[in-house]
């Protein structure tokens, strides 16, 4: 780990999150150290997804805090999530899909670059000078994560587990510090999940960030997290490292059911 | 890259050649080929590249239209001065009716512009403005003559003149649209949360490219003002609005060439409709309209660009 983690990445203190008379988050706490991937799971309806959309500012809090940087993220525009270093990629992803894997990508580094209509329509010497720097950090991630050859086809006419990594590479370009994953693993077999944890691992070394991982899928969360938070009914019920998170009885319970109970599982 | 050069080109002087070899009322009809394509250039920018619907340019066309009269006319202004005046004017009003755009998805937007092209005839003919207006009977205005004593006749210099600002117009468009803003309008049309997850500020773009959108539209309107040397509330109703549409999704939505195509059609396939039939042009429009979306479900400039791709490919073999 840095040195410079006496302050974590993403600090959320007690957030709460109620729709109605539905509480979705009851005060959920925990850290995300720098360079770290932070499993969090639960099951259905446990709230992760309630989390992760605070988080990015889909919804807003209603108590507590999350703390980026020791800043908070409460009144940051969704917009500007991306300036401020939150990366992400979506539940059964969300690409510009009549748009190239290129354009797809560059998009990503739209926050980075300051040009407006005007400097646009005239291509200035600034835009240019724009492009060419997206253009490095894209070459970097096509190869990366082995994207060179589909970069000229349409984002929606690849194969689902070939669009998650272009949503992962839309994400990178942007230079964030934190990437948020939700659900990666649905819906790929189990080859794809094998190399989703590589890339996962591959993706915190190489360009040292710290990774959110929302998953449903026990065993890749267990795999690559250096440290995972159990939820469950908007409630934390574990919170360690993935054997500790494993061996909590709470936690096998909320995942396996009572054993007093009829388990489905 | 090289063959959209070379496209550019051959396409350029196929658009000079007719000067010396059209009629005067063939060279109007080529100007006001030029007027629409800007006009619905307008257009694809908004719709066709960043996905916000509108039914109601022709009120743009028709602000842009009575700003370049009005300066003619009553105070006047030189008609070259007018078009830049227009611009901003009508790229003003753009911004003011892309604001609820903001909050009216999809048709709702096109319901909102669709009354603003059913209210300005009748806004145009309103007594409280008629001093400039001209009210129903409109604004007669000089055509210009060909400067620093030319020998073209003023049909062959109105062709030049618009097509000299339509290349412009044109190249400006292609920055625009191929670079990170182009691509920050695709990624709202085709995914507005992810585009905003990306750090696009989503209000800030939308409104700014209906601004954009409004302005090409308006410059269109200005043009054809000067060519047709009149403007009157009618020849801006709503059929103008719906005319500039069909000519979008002909030449094809989301194509910066298609709307050539699109203008040609708007102009030329009128009268060809008349011809077939003085009876019933309407019934024989329709039947053209769809016969050729059934052949070309993505519009003119979609099946050119699938046709070149073809032949690129077998080309390549």
């Amino acid at each position: 780990m840095p040195a410079e983690s006496d302050q974590p990445l993403l600090r959320i203190t007690g957030v709460k999150m109620r729709f109605g008379g539905v509480v979705a988050l009851g005060g959920v706490s925990f850290d995300v150290a720098h360079s770290q991937i932070r499993g969090l799971i639960g099951p259905n309806g446990s709230g992760k997804t309630t989390l992760f959309n605070c988080i990015s500012g889909i919804y807003r809090f209603m108590e507590g805090d999350i703390l980026f940087e020791g800043k908070s993220l409460a009144n940051v525009p969704r917009h500007e999530m991306a300036n401020v270093g939150l990366g992400r990629t979506f539940q059964n992803v969300a690409l510009f899909r009549p748009l190239s894997v290129r354009d797809n990508i560059l998009v990503g580094a739209h926050h980075m670059a300051k040009s407006g209509f005007i400097a646009n329509a005239l291509r200035l010497p600034g835009v240019r000078r724009e492009d060419a720097a997206a253009q490095v950090r894209l070459d970097d991630l096509l190869d990366l994560l082995d994207l060179r050859s589909v970069q000229d086809i349409p984002a929606g006419s690849l194969p689902f587990g070939t669009q998650k990594r272009v949503e992962m590479a839309r994400a990178l370009i942007g230079a964030p510090k934190l990437l948020l994953l939700d659900e990666p693993a649905a819906g790929l077999n189990h080859s794809e999940v094998d190399e989703l944890a590589e890339l996962i691992l591959q993706v915190r070394d190489h360009f040292k960030i710290s990774v959110l991982l929302v998953e449903h899928h026990m065993s890749l969360v267990m795999r690559v997290s250096d440290k995972v938070v159990a939820l469950e009914f908007g409630l934390k019920i574990a919170d360690g490292t993935p054997d500790e998170v494993r061996a909590e009885p709470e936690v096998i319970r909320a995942y396996l059911g009572d054993s007093n109970t009829e388990a489905v599982h | 890259m090289r063959a959209s050069w070379l496209i550019a080109i051959l396409v350029l002087i196929a658009a000079i050649w007719p000067v010396a070899t059209f009629s005067g009322y063939h060279l109007f009809q080529l100007t006001m080929v030029v007027v629409y394509a800007i006009a619905i250039l307008g257009l694809a920018i908004l719709t066709g590249i960043n996905g916000q619907i509108s039914l109601g340019h022709g009120a743009f066309y028709a602000i842009g239209a009575y700003t370049t009269a009005i300066l003619m006319a009553s105070w006047d202004v030189p008609y070259w001065v007018t078009l830049p005046v227009s611009a901003v004017v009508c790229a003003g009003v753009g911004f003011l009716v892309g604001l609820p755009a903001l909050r009216l998805g999809g048709l709702y937007l096109a319901l909102t512009t669709f009354a603003l092209a059913v209210a300005i005839p009748q806004v145009l003919k309103h007594k409280a403005f008629e001093t400039w207006t001209g009210g129903v009977q409109g604004l007669v205005i000089d055509k210009p003559e060909a400067p620093f004593d030319l020998p073209l006749t003023s049909d062959q210099w109105l062709y030049l003149f618009s097509l000299f600002v339509g290349v412009i117009m044109y190249a400006l468009a292609v920055n625009l649209t191929q670079g990170r803003i182009g691509r920050a309008m695709r990624a709202v049309r085709d995914h507005a949360v992810a585009a905003e997850a990306m750090g696009i500020n989503l209000a800030m773009l939308k409104t700014r490219t209906f601004a954009v959108s409004a302005m090409y539209t308006g410059v269109a309107g200005s043009l054809g003002a000067i060519a047709v040397a009149f403007v009157a509330p009618d020849s801006f109703s709503v059929f103008l609005s719906i005319t500039f549409f069909v000519g979008l999704v002909a030449g094809g939505a989301a194509s910066i060439g298609g709307t050539i195509i699109g203008a040609i059609f708007i102009e030329f396939v009128p009268n060809l409709a008349d011809k077939v039939s003085k009876a019933a042009p309407g019934a024989v429009y329709g039947v053209i309209l769809i016969v050729m979306m059934f052949l070309m479900p993505k519009g003119a400039g979609g099946f050119v660009a699938d046709m070149w791709r073809k032949l690129v490919k077998a080309g390549g073999r």
